[in-house]
């Protein structure tokens, strides 16, 4: 498949470079484990580590269970169903993403607590008087935990999901259903395996999340691998120790990952046929149509409506006029900002290093791959100290060379600028874009590039006029994510931006952190505002990705 | 990679270096100085821009977490643009001198304003807040006669009736260890066992639960920091002001050691640009003006002992703080986080 291997040796290089690059900071972060720390393992083992993994064990269990039949079943009922307001609910389920974990775990917990307004309601209906009285699922609890991060992070299975089912070729559902399948069996049988590397894709970037959440499940009070690396890191004072959890962590992620490969074999899904037309859609029964729409509207009800009602309900009583401050507009353009450099840069790279590997597949690349998208799994607090590690390093570096030449130092050149807080981003969310793009790269069929290989293209010349179009709508679904994230992202953001920089995630964090979550409620609002934006202009985009659906009126 | 992505790319670049050399850190010799801040944003602004105001120096501020910041001064060494470092507990400031990234300092001014047990000994940071635990009860339920003592919680009578938030919590920490300072590990050890048996809940939740999981009946007993307390009475929601009315404050250990205080303060780094004025800040914020706005801006109470409380602080009456340097309680903590997690307080 490759007819010249010196074209694609500058791909090959670029790749190798930019990997090493986003690699560089967890490389720091596992090097930890070459240093001994053995009092702290002694009292770790013995007293909370199992109890940590145990945890976090059952919280992927059933945020991987949730994220998977919500995901791929909402996908599939607005895509291949015949709905009403199905259009509506196409982009109506991806609202859940914009709200971070740890505000709809507050609203949750104001809502659903002892003291909370239905617990209290309920006291009053029925006259209990005390909690002994009668039994309420506790929502502080690893279940309720696992039921807030499937609520907000099923859109991520979801939109891959609905990108693949988008992405496939009738023909081959229709043969299916020639050779005998009903469309139960057909969706089994064919669309699930093509859809696979996507919904994979989508449950492992959940489950990263979920090994790295930290808002979440430390006002839950669950102790997971990520809280503990908090409280060893503090309250023990041995960050060396922390970071090794971290490592620890990034192993179990690394399993998964594999065990998924494995799994999947030498199996290649591909679509061998150009030929896209309209999807048809399959009517349902009266009963069977309410309950796929309540399937549909249960996750955006509690995912976005009921949170958002109380957040503008807690800004509303501390003052909704300061949503719209200078002040305010300031904190927005910079989260803004932010989320657009960083998702561009992103989807260039991972498309850069999908690419490179598809033209010649080698076996270091792909490790150093591997590895510089396991940034997305470690907890942001331990990532952003492997960021900073070598940043400082290079910095100090620079700064004393320079004072060697020239008797003049400018000090700390990267670290505390934005291009610092960029790469860290750069980081911290290749895994997302990466998980896209080698998704739907993967289902372009290799006969197409030896088409135009053959008709005389350049490497690039075959991405920009094969791949881009036809991947159009994954691009700018990964670049949608990254976007999402940055705007939600605290940690790194915390640690590496310069003085008097601020965006709506540190605001809302400070206030929240300050157990003033009423005053939270503004800036966190504005952080939903904000990031429904481009997830409203984005799933538009998506739906209108499909191949050939621009070119051809009749679909 | 097409060429109208690489300029698209090259462009990103080009405008990040741009705005990166644009919010540098700028030369040493202009009047300034660099704050890392552990405590808020919100908090600090308005005494910040006193001082400018006040004495013309710029201040360029950056808040995080604490142990973010220690780490990034750490990282940074000698060519850190910070010059002050801020942090809300007193075992934070205990970590970064040992880590050797402040440096000692003297003032006249700060000695004769700040108590010694609010400061190191060496000066390498000064306290600037005091903030008490103490017990808060439901005030239907307990007599105030029945209590006493933090010791006196793990008594079993009070089993099943005591809400309080997770270990993780760093006020737990720094209470637990100046338990340990003062009644030795061994005790200590029993006591926090003697917590856990009389827990109602499993610790969940901040300061600010605690105290509305006693006024929805839930638990009796709550430990708790007494500015959030008085964040409760003033609040804007009105369910936090009336369950701040069912519970009432008890101030712990009046009759020996007195109750746990802790405190928030500030050091002049090592690798300080500008150190004269980094003193001159850290002087200004225990400058009465200063600590009043400490003081009533957050409900804590002032270290300099002639400026006087908030009236809603006055009003839960004076009381007996402990006498032990705050240094001597930092110095406790890790052996206190063992404690816990031996013990199953998580």
């Amino acid at each position: 498949m490759s007819p010249s291997p010196h074209p694609s040796r500058h791909w090959t290089i670029t790749a190798m470079t930019l990997c090493g690059l986003v690699a560089l900071p967890i490389l720091t972060v596992c090097a930890s484990f070459f240093f001994a720390t053995a009092d702290v393992w002694g009292h770790l083992l013995d007293t909370v580590f199992p109890r940590y993994v145990g945890t976090s064990l059952l919280l992927m269990l059933l945020v991987g269970g949730g994220v998977t039949v919500g995901g791929v079943g909402t996908a599939w009922l607005v895509t291949m169903c015949r709905l009403p307001g199905a259009r509506w609910l196409e982009w109506a389920l991806l609202l859940p993403m914009a709200m971070p974990a740890y505000v709809v775990a507050y609203t949750f917990t104001d809502l659903f607590a002892y003291a909370g307004p239905v617990q209290s309601t309920l006291r009053l209906w029925f006259g209990w008087r005390t909690a002994a009285e009668y039994w309420f699922p506790a929502i502080r609890s690893t279940g309720g935990a696992a039921a807030v991060l499937t609520l907000v992070l099923y859109p991520y299975v979801y939109m891959l999901a609905r990108t693949a089912f988008l992405e496939q070729s009738v023909c081959v559902l229709e043969v299916a259903r020639t050779l005998g399948r009903g469309p139960w069996r057909a969706f089994w049988s064919v669309a699930f395996p093509l859809a696979r590397p996507a919904i994979v894709a989508g449950v492992a970037l959940a489950l990263m999340e979920t090994l790295n959440d930290f808002g979440t499940v430390d006002y839950f009070a669950v102790d997971t691998l990520s809280t503990g690396i908090y409280r060893t890191w503090l309250g023990l004072g041995q960050p060396l120790a922390a970071a090794q959890l971290g490592a620890v962590l990034t192993g179990f992620v690394f399993l998964l990952l594999s065990v998924e490969r494995w799994s999947r074999g030498q199996a290649r899904f591909h679509h061998t046929t150009p030929r896209y037309r309209a999807l048809p859609r399959l009517p349902l029964s009266p009963s069977t149509t309410g309950l796929a729409l309540l399937f549909c509207l249960l996750p955006i009800v509690l995912g976005f409506a009921l949170p958002l009602l109380v957040l503008a309900s807690w800004a509303w009583n501390s003052g909704l006029g300061r949503l719209l401050s200078r002040d305010f507009t300031i904190l927005a353009g910079n989260s803004f900002l932010l989320a657009c450099l960083s998702a561009v840069l992103a989807v260039s790279v991972a498309l850069v290093l999908a690419y490179a590997q598809r033209l010649s597949p080698r076996p270091l690349t792909r490790a150093l791959c591997r590895v510089a998208a396991l940034g997305y799994a470690i907890p942001g607090s331990v990532i952003a100290v492997g960021i900073l590690i070598p940043l400082t390093a290079t910095d100090r570096f620079l700064s004393s060379s320079l004072r060697a030449l020239t008797g003049w130092s400018p000090g700390l050149i990267l670290t505390g600028t934005l291009v610092a807080l960029i790469y860290a981003y750069l980081v911290r969310f290749l895994a997302v874009s990466l998980n896209g793009v080698e998704a739907s790269l993967g289902k372009v069929t290799p006969s197409m590039e030896a088409a135009a290989r053959t008709l005389g293209q350049t490497p690039g010349g075959t991405l920009r006029r094969v791949h881009l179009p036809i991947l159009r709508g994954s691009l700018l679904a990964a670049g949608l994510l990254v976007f999402v994230d940055v705007l939600k992202e605290l940690p790194a953001t915390l640690l590496m931006r310069p003085f008097n920089f601020d965006t709506l995630a540190v605001r809302t964090y400070n206030l929240a952190s300050d157990e003033r979550l009423s005053d939270a409620a503004a800036p966190a609002l504005a952080i939903v505002l904000v990031g429904l934006l481009p997830v409203l202009l984005l799933s538009r985009a998506i739906a209108r990705s499909r191949p050939g659906a621009s070119s051809s009126p009749r679909s | 990679m097409s060429a109208s992505s690489r300029f698209l790319a090259l462009t990103a670049c080009c405008s990040l270096l741009a705005l990166g050399s644009a919010l540098a850190p700028s030369s040493a010799d202009a009047a300034e100085v660099n704050v890392y801040s552990g405590r808020k944003d919100h908090l600090m602004k308005p005494l910040l821009d006193s001082f400018t105001a006040k004495t013309g120096i710029e201040v360029k501020l950056l808040s995080a977490k604490e142990e973010q910041l220690l780490e990034r001064l750490v990282q940074e060494g000698a060519d850190s643009p910070a010059d002050v470092l801020i942090t809300t507990d007193v075992a934070r400031l205990r970590q970064a001198q040992d880590a050797g990234v402040l440096q000692a300092t003297s003032s006249e001014a700060l000695a004769k304003a700040i108590p010694a047990k609010y400061r190191d000994p060496q000066g390498y940071w000064y306290g600037l807040s005091a903030r008490a635990r103490v017990i808060f009860y439901a005030k239907d339920r307990v007599k105030p006669a029945d209590l006493s003592t933090y010791e006196a919680l793990a008594d079993s009578k009070w089993k099943g009736k005591i809400c309080v938030r997770s270990s993780s919590s760093v006020y737990n920490q720094s209470l637990l260890a100046s338990i340990i300072a003062a009644d030795g590990k061994d005790k200590a050890s029993s006591w926090v066992k003697g917590i856990v048996g009389n827990m109602a809940r499993a610790p969940q939740g901040g300061d600010r639960d605690q105290i509305q999981a006693v006024a929805a009946g839930e638990c009796d007993i709550a430990i708790a920091n007494t500015y959030y307390y008085a964040g409760m009475i003033t609040s804007d929601k009105a369910e936090e002001r009336d369950a701040a009315a069912k519970v009432a404050l008890f101030w712990p250990n009046q009759n020996d050691r007195g109750a746990h205080v802790n405190v928030s303060g500030a050091g002049v780094t090592k690798a300080a640009k500008h150190s004269a004025e980094a003193l001159k800040l850290i002087e200004f914020l225990a400058s009465p003006e200063a600590q009043k706005i400490y003081a009533e801006g957050n409900g804590e109470f002032p270290v300099v002992e002639s400026v006087p409380s908030s009236d809603l602080i006055k009003s839960w009456g004076t009381f007996k703080a402990e006498s032990i340097n705050v240094a001597a309680i930092g110095a406790q903590v890790p052996e206190a986080v063992k404690l816990f997690d031996k013990e199953g307080w998580r």
